[in-house]
């Protein structure tokens, strides 16, 4: 009755959802039923293909392999950085803190070739690593961390600043060490939000293209990402390859936000019974 | 926090923080630095007149003409869509909401890719465009149309939590005294969600300016006619003119650095005032 009375009240129901609903299946919903309609008109062949080209799984295995990779680094290094700002105080803090979004903000290709120039062999930081990092399979990494940083300790930070430090105390007071009461207190009660992060993490850095393309140094097969071979397959024109790809991504990328949502709706859980 | 038990041992306190930063300088402080140090590389002179080049201002024309279509079409967007979603009850809400944030988990290649599979040459609409002589792709239209795709859901997911937090009883308050609907949303709404809105177009309009990925398979690279300033920081890589690719990636770098001034200024001072969600 109440929502009844609300709806007639508040005008502009009517215009502003049309409005809604038309720019958003004109910008989003159409062009992306466009690729799923070429996608699902092709023959088992053409799929059969393109997806078992030697160039095309070594593609997917680095973009998948390193995203992981890069996704548990963030994860290890998000939550410290996370539990630094939360639980330390030093001077700076709010600048650091303030500095976690850059790859927010910063255009990729800007990003892009600052790492390449960081991490070439003469680089500030590539000449004093054992190993070459630019132009090989862990230059996409490290592009890959770079643009995941924010994910984790953004998803986490909150989590940490709720997690009820009688808790903690309580088992301090019943004898736990440090250790023992993060692993067992801490740690349970970020989890759900740690993984959030890792995921949104990885599923960023699988459909990274700006900042990884100059420092992969992009050879087929070897330091090739899968967006970078869309993008050259759309060159040589074989829009049938580039959508059988891209077709591919986009149902991974639904499957994770799928996931995502499934772990946030989790996370709010246990946030909620916390409280 | 200042009971002994939640208390770390110095050592480990300060071990911990020297890790965090070292990670993130090598990670974030460092890369933002050398791009500033690249581009003065050779003095600031040639950084002057890297910049001062006739392709480089036709790049940076077009990123502020996209980007001055884009984000007032997405704040406009955005405006409706929170209108909508928070202030009413209807079915389908929640699938709505996701549907909204779907740009952003879609690679910024295929952004760009479905409009090539649309209005390309070999596209849905290609044939019907060429008897027209109408060009989007490979052309301003196409490199528009990605940066809004890419920009979309920027200022909606700001106000949808926010107005959300917000009720309609203030709202239905001027209504029942007599406000018609459009003074309501003037003098109510938007007074109460202005911070809110900012902290949206900021952050779309970051985005509109510094998109590569989508922008790239759309733009055809015709330099001096559709490149945007991260496409024309590629070209000059490419031809190993570091200084000018460094130069003008400094501009993005300093549109960066403004933007998350801003941000963190928003988040000081009127945190209450932003959706507790914001901080994606």
């Amino acid at each position: 009755m109440a929502k009844g009375i609300a709806r007639r009240i508040i005008p502009g129901f009517a215009p502003t959802l049309g409005l809604t609903l038309a720019y958003l299946s004109l910008v989003v919903l159409i062009p992306l039923a466009a690729l799923v309609l070429k996608a699902a008109g092709m023959g088992a062949a053409q799929w059969l293909d393109t997806l078992t080209d030697a160039r095309v799984l070594a593609a997917f295995k680095l973009s998948f392999g390193g995203a992981l990779a890069a996704a548990l680094v963030n994860g290890l290094f998000g939550l410290l950085i996370a539990w630094v700002l939360v639980r330390y105080s030093f001077p700076g803090r709010k600048l650091v803190d303030a500095l976690i979004d850059l790859p927010f903000a910063l255009p990729t290709a800007v990003a892009g070739i600052a790492l390449t120039a960081l991490y070439a062999p003469a680089g500030w930081i590539g000449r004093f690593l054992p190993v070459q990092v630019a132009f090989t399979p862990l230059g996409v990494v490290v592009a890959m961390i770079f643009i995941g940083v924010p994910f984790v300790v953004r998803t986490v930070e909150p989590v940490l600043q709720d997690v009820d430090a009688e808790l903690e105390e309580a088992a301090a007071s019943l004898g736990a060490s440090r250790p023992q009461t993060f692993r067992l207190v801490v740690l349970p009660a970020v989890g759900p939000a740690l993984l959030t992060g890792i995921s949104l993490s990885f599923a960023r850095a699988v459909g990274e293209y700006g900042s990884i393309i100059f420092i992969a140094g992009n050879l087929p097969g070897v330091s090739e990402i899968v967006p970078l071979l869309i993008v050259t397959k759309l060159e040589q024109y074989d829009y049938v390859g580039a959508t059988a790809i891209a077709a591919l991504m986009l149902l991974v990328s639904f499957a994770m936000l799928l996931a995502v949502n499934l772990l946030q709706k989790w996370n709010r859980q246990r946030m909620g019974a916390a409280s | 926090m200042n009971r002994a038990a939640l208390k770390d041992p110095a050592w480990v306190r300060w071990s911990l923080t020297a890790l965090a930063l070292t990670f993130l300088l090598a990670f974030l402080a460092l890369p933002l630095a050398a791009v500033l140090t690249e581009a003065l590389r050779k003095g600031v002179g040639a950084y002057a007149a890297s910049l001062g080049g006739e392709d480089t201002l036709a790049a940076i024309r077009l990123t502020l003409i996209v980007a001055a279509i884009a984000v007032p079409l997405n704040l406009i967007f955005g405006l409706c869509a929170s209108w909508a979603i928070a202030k009413f009850d209807f079915a389908g809400k929640a699938w709505l909401v996701s549907l909204i944030d779907l740009p952003f988990s879609v690679s910024p290649v295929i952004s760009g890719l479905i409009y090539v599979l649309l209005f390309g040459a070999q596209g849905l609409f290609g044939e019907a465009l060429r008897d027209h002589g109408v060009r989007i792709v490979f052309a301003v239209p196409g490199i528009v149309l990605a940066t809004i795709f890419v920009t979309f859901p920027f200022v909606a997911r700001e106000l949808i939590p926010l107005m959300e937090q917000q009720g309609r009883d203030e709202e239905e308050a001027a209504l029942t005294l007599g406000a018609g609907g459009l003074r309501t949303f003037l003098s109510v709404t938007l007074p109460n969600v202005k911070w809110g809105l900012l902290y949206g177009v900021l952050l779309c309009n970051a985005r509109a300016m510094g998109e590569f990925g989508a922008v790239s398979v759309v733009s055809g690279h015709i330099r001096g006619l559709t490149n945007t300033m991260p496409l024309h920081v590629e070209i000059l890589y490419n031809e190993y003119d570091f200084v000018g690719a460094f130069a003008v990636a400094s501009l993005l770098a300093v549109l960066a650095l403004v933007t998350l001034g801003a941000k963190s200024a928003l988040e000081w001072w009127h945190r209450d005032e932003l959706a507790a969600a914001a901080r994606h």
